[in-house]
């Protein structure tokens, strides 16, 4: 199994969380970039829109599949990663890293500390 | 209980991540759906297809029954040819897409993996007391296609048989070495290529000489399930399950050349009866706009009104598009037609296209 970055959080439906300051920034795992097989489309919502806690903010749509993007922190989405509407593959190739979808900032980051560490999602993988 | 093919442990061996289709489990990728579409249309793939069932006929009333069941005229298929057609109901619903071959002693019928129980009831059933021997060697057997235009340039270096010479549609069978082999020059992938079946003791012996399908860029490779679907939907060809079942026929299917109505089979009166009113619904090819993808349910609108149903959509790879197979209202159903597409409430517009939607350079 590949090993996942130890700076940011993970939810159960394998969205990333990573903190700096206010803002947060969101992507997908690598496990569900590759479960999702080729990703052909990412809907993501506007610059200046707001997202909320807890619920769905946008789809990935692969060759296979359609499915939620979900964030657990609520807040203004102050940028969208732009690249993706032309290659949403990065999505696959780099998931962790140029594959991000959004940078919210948050009023209220608590809800981070209810998600996954590293350790415990990749135990989480493993189980599965 | 899954079954497994006779090239499984290749695929594990190969890092496929394998899922269950009709009953078997099966690769659906290696490496990646859309580098293995990719690679197919550059150079050649290696493709599993043990899974779909194979069926033997001999006996003097084996061709009586295939013309008696199947659409297609077989009456003037020489030994070597394959005929594709259809296996229908009374009522004329497609119970599955075959290809049917004669050899010099027998007949082989290939259909789908998840219709071989019902396709083999339902020829015993309409088989006569005496004349007719049915055989399924489906998994005495392994077939694999090997598609891509460098396909048969790489299996001529390999095999000691004339496959460049053998036409479209033809086969060759034989016994090398003890080996009873065919090899038909068919496929479906839109691409040239051949398809084999051999014994399923010779699985090592393939994979040994297709070199593993490690070839690396220039060499032939593996492909799954998923690439399959894509290579076979750029190409416009129908898939059992999605744009062929019972509730719809062969005309509406847009197939005709595959039916001949001057014969006598089971379903031909409704064919007839639908040949002289014309198809109230037609399968068409959609192009949306956008990158969405039009998945098998989705709603075919025109002004806010339902006028038809998707089969099949994907992303090509190929032409970077948005593609689609659906069934639209006949008068709507023309190339240039104006239609949109209910994706779950977002309705994205679409043109109606000519099929195939790829179609590979001839040289």
């Amino acid at each position: 199994m590949s090993t996942v970055p130890t700076d940011r959080k993970y939810s159960p439906t394998h969205e990333w969380f990573l903190p700096a300051g206010d803002l947060v920034t969101i992507g997908i795992t690598k496990f569900a970039a590759d479960q999702l097989t080729d990703i052909t489309f990412v809907d993501l919502p506007a610059v200046g829109s707001s997202v909320p806690a807890g619920e769905a903010f946008g789809e990935i749509e692969s060759v296979k599949a359609t499915s939620e993007l979900w964030s657990a922190v609520g807040g203004e989405v102050v940028e969208v990663n732009g690249v993706l509407a032309d290659d949403p593959g990065l999505v696959n190739t780099d998931s962790f890293g140029q594959g991000w979808m959004l940078k919210v900032r948050v009023k209220d980051a608590a809800p981070l500390a209810g998600l996954m560490d590293a350790v415990a999602y990749e135990a989480m993988l493993a189980g599965s | 209980m899954l079954k497994k093919t006779p090239l499984h442990s290749y695929h594990v061996q190969r890092g496929a991540r394998m899922v269950e289709f009709a009953g078997w489990e099966m690769p659906l990728l290696y490496t990646g759906i859309v580098e293995e579409h990719q690679h197919t249309r550059r150079v050649a793939s290696v493709f599993d297809v043990s899974h779909m069932g194979r069926i033997i006929f001999t006996g003097p009333e084996a061709k009586g029954l295939l013309q008696r069941v199947c659409t297609r005229q077989l009456g003037t298929a020489e030994v070597g040819q394959c005929c594709y057609g259809h296996v229908c109901n009374e009522d004329g619903g497609i119970l599955d897409d075959v290809i049917i071959s004669r050899y010099e002693d027998r007949w082989l019928m290939v259909c789908n993996a998840s219709n071989r129980d019902r396709v083999l009831a339902w020829l015993r059933q309409h088989a006569p007391q005496t004349g007719v021997q049915i055989d399924d060697i489906t998994e005495s057997t392994l077939m694999v296609a090997i598609q891509g235009p460098a396909s048969l340039d790489m299996l001529s270096r390999k095999l000691p048989f004339p496959i460049a010479g053998l036409k479209r549609y033809r086969f060759l069978a034989g016994s090398y070495f003890g080996t009873r082999y065919t090899i038909f020059r068919s496929g479906y992938t839109g691409e040239d290529g051949a398809e084999l079946i051999l014994p399923a003791s010779v699985a090592p012996l393939l994979t040994g000489l297709l070199g593993g399908g490690d070839g690396g860029e220039s060499g032939l490779r593996p492909a799954g399930l998923g690439a399959r679907d894509t290579l076979r939907l750029e190409a416009g060809m129908p898939l059992y399950g999605h744009e062929l079942h019972e509730a719809t026929d062969s005309l509406s299917a847009g197939l005709p050349w595959c039916v001949d109505l001057n014969k006598d089979f089971i379903g031909r009166d409704r064919l007839r009866q639908i040949a002289a009113d014309g198809p109230a619904r037609r399968l068409v090819g959609l192009a949306l706009e956008g990158r969405r993808i039009a998945r098998q349910g989705a709603t075919v609108v025109q002004a806010d009104k339902p006028v038809g149903e998707v089969t099949s959509g994907t992303f090509s790879p190929t032409l970077q598009q948005s593609i689609a197979m659906a069934y639209v209202r006949s008068d709507l159903a023309k190339p240039g037609s104006r239609i949109a597409v209910d994706l779950g409430g977002r309705v994205v517009p679409a043109v109606i296209v000519a099929l195939p939607f790829y179609r590979r350079k001839t040289a």
